[in-house]
């Protein structure tokens, strides 16, 4: 029913683009209005989630500490899961950004034979993410192609590395096989595994079907259905001039790409998909596990409320608590009751 | 209040960099290629296909006249829906009319960014400027 209603969504929207681009004004509305304000609406949706985050303070240590921390000196500490400093903590954020060391270890549980409930690594979801995203960026990287004119030196390579095999013209880019492959395995996996899609709401369908409708619609236009690219580029370079053109045909197909792309864009920073961002504001991954070596003040604790330590709570209660029959510390200084009266006078 | 603005900030302003790359790659760049013109045939009246077709699909229907005529043994000969005969070649076909490949092909190619193979087994034109 879920996984219904987030394709229902992503084919409405399909259509919306189809239908609206073929009315008068349409092709100016879904080429270039509506992907301005999904810009604006991403970047402006970005930088206040993130300052949304850095608004909340963080005053205590709460690292994962997914392995030795820094202890005696005999004992090996493990500098990368669990970081005491700060160059430890880059090297963490740098291999989960760069390669997903979380996901990494991923593990599945399963009830074996016995019955007995047996733990073991399950390094697909690490595998296939790591290739979606990767395609998702090499993707991405070529269509600079697109809006800049001049296109930068370097996607020159790229898009060579990237057609490497030669096959058929306009050539194969191994990056559309490969990011097709891990979105389907990424969306079986939820449909599959049992305890995953118990787990699974629209809002982890809708940006698959989502983001495989952005893919299939670009394939479609490179191999199957051929759209006017130089048309194209006039209007895309067009608009990261911001004097865009709408000139010939372009093909109704490239305005569902781009208003499925726009759709993304606006839904990005208001969904999960914002883990692009938060993955560097992350608590559990971006603190020094030092609390053992530096005292972390709570910055919004009371200025007046002074420390109070147990010594002199003891000294200030002492008596009561020796009446009430509670253990002390330092026990009661025994007097005797006639030298007592004059000392207190 | 902001917490570890230090860190923040920056981190914004080189996301809003890479957002924008190309609006301000295209400002510092400046030698815009100009929107492609390319040179229209003076000998034939029409192409072997409507010209949007060939604007669009010119390459694959190349692919397929070369997996025909080379790998298959395909025939050389080809006809327009309005009867006229063509040769299905690059080099005595396509450059027959489109002679120039600086003034018909590299126009739209280098302002598409596209680097096609054609010239890895062909032998480029020489062309007489």
């Amino acid at each position: 029913m879920r996984v219904l209603k987030s394709l229902l969504i992503v084919l409405a929207l399909v259509l919306v683009a189809l239908l609206g681009a073929e009315i008068p004004g349409g092709s100016i509305l879904f080429g270039i209005v509506i992907p301005y304000v999904a810009l604006f609406v991403f970047v402006i949706g970005f930088v206040g989630k993130v300052l949304g985050w850095a608004k909340s303070p963080v005053p205590f240590r709460i690292p994962t500490t997914c392995g030795q921390a820094n202890s005696l000196p005999w004992i090996k500490q493990n500098k990368l899961d669990c970081p005491s400093t700060t160059a430890g903590v880059i090297g963490r954020m740098l291999l989960e950004v760069f390669t997903f060391r979380s996901l990494f270890r991923n593990t599945k549980a399963e009830i074996v034979d016995g019955p007995k409930l047996a733990y073991g690594s399950s390094k697909y979801l690490w595998l296939f993410s790591l290739m979606f995203h990767y395609a998702f960026l090499v993707i991405l990287l070529r269509h600079l192609r697109l809006f800049t004119n001049p296109m930068p030196a370097f996607l020159a390579a790229l898009e060579f590395g990237d057609g490497l095999l030669q096959v058929g013209a306009p050539v194969l880019y191994q990056s559309d096989i490969v990011f097709i492959l891990a979105l389907s395995f990424l969306f079986l996996r939820r449909v599959i595994m049992p305890q995953v899609r118990y787990i699974s709401l629209v809002n982890d369908y809708f940006p698959l079907f989502l983001i495989l409708g952005i893919g299939i619609t670009g394939i479609l236009m490179r191999y199957f259905i051929r759209v006017d690219v130089v048309n194209i580029k006039q209007l895309t370079v067009g608009l990261a001039t911001f004097s865009p053109v709408i000139i010939g045909q372009i093909g109704s197909i490239f305005f569902v790409h781009i208003f499925l792309v726009s759709v993304l864009l606006a839904y990005f920073p208001y969904s999960k998909l914002m883990h692009a961002g938060g993955i560097f504001l992350s608590p559990t991954r971006n603190l020094a596990n030092n609390s053992r070596m530096v005292r972390h003040i709570n910055p919004w604790n009371d200025p007046n409320i002074k420390p109070h330590s147990y010594a002199g709570y003891e000294d200030e209660f002492r008596e009561f608590m020796v009446d009430a029959g509670l253990p002390v510390e330092k026990e009661l200084e025994p007097q005797p009751e006639a030298e007592q009266a004059p000392a207190e006078s | 209040m902001l917490y570890d603005k230090v860190k923040i900030i920056p981190g914004l302003v080189v996301f809003i960099g890479l957002v924008t790359f190309p609006i301000w790659f295209n400002v510092i760049s400046g030698k815009a290629t100009p929107a492609p013109v390319p040179e229209k045939s003076l000998i034939a009246k029409e192409c072997v296909e409507p010209t949007q077709f060939m604007r669009t699909s010119h390459m694959q229907l190349l692919n397929t006249w070369r997996d025909d005529i080379v790998r298959t043994g395909g025939t050389r000969k080809g006809t327009t829906a309005n009867g006229t005969e063509y040769v299905r070649s690059l080099q005595k076909g396509c450059m027959k009319c489109h002679a120039s490949k600086v003034k018909f092909c590299d126009t739209c190619h280098n302002y598409a960014a596209v680097k096609p193979y054609c010239w890895d087994c062909h032998i480029q034109p020489k062309e007489i400027i």
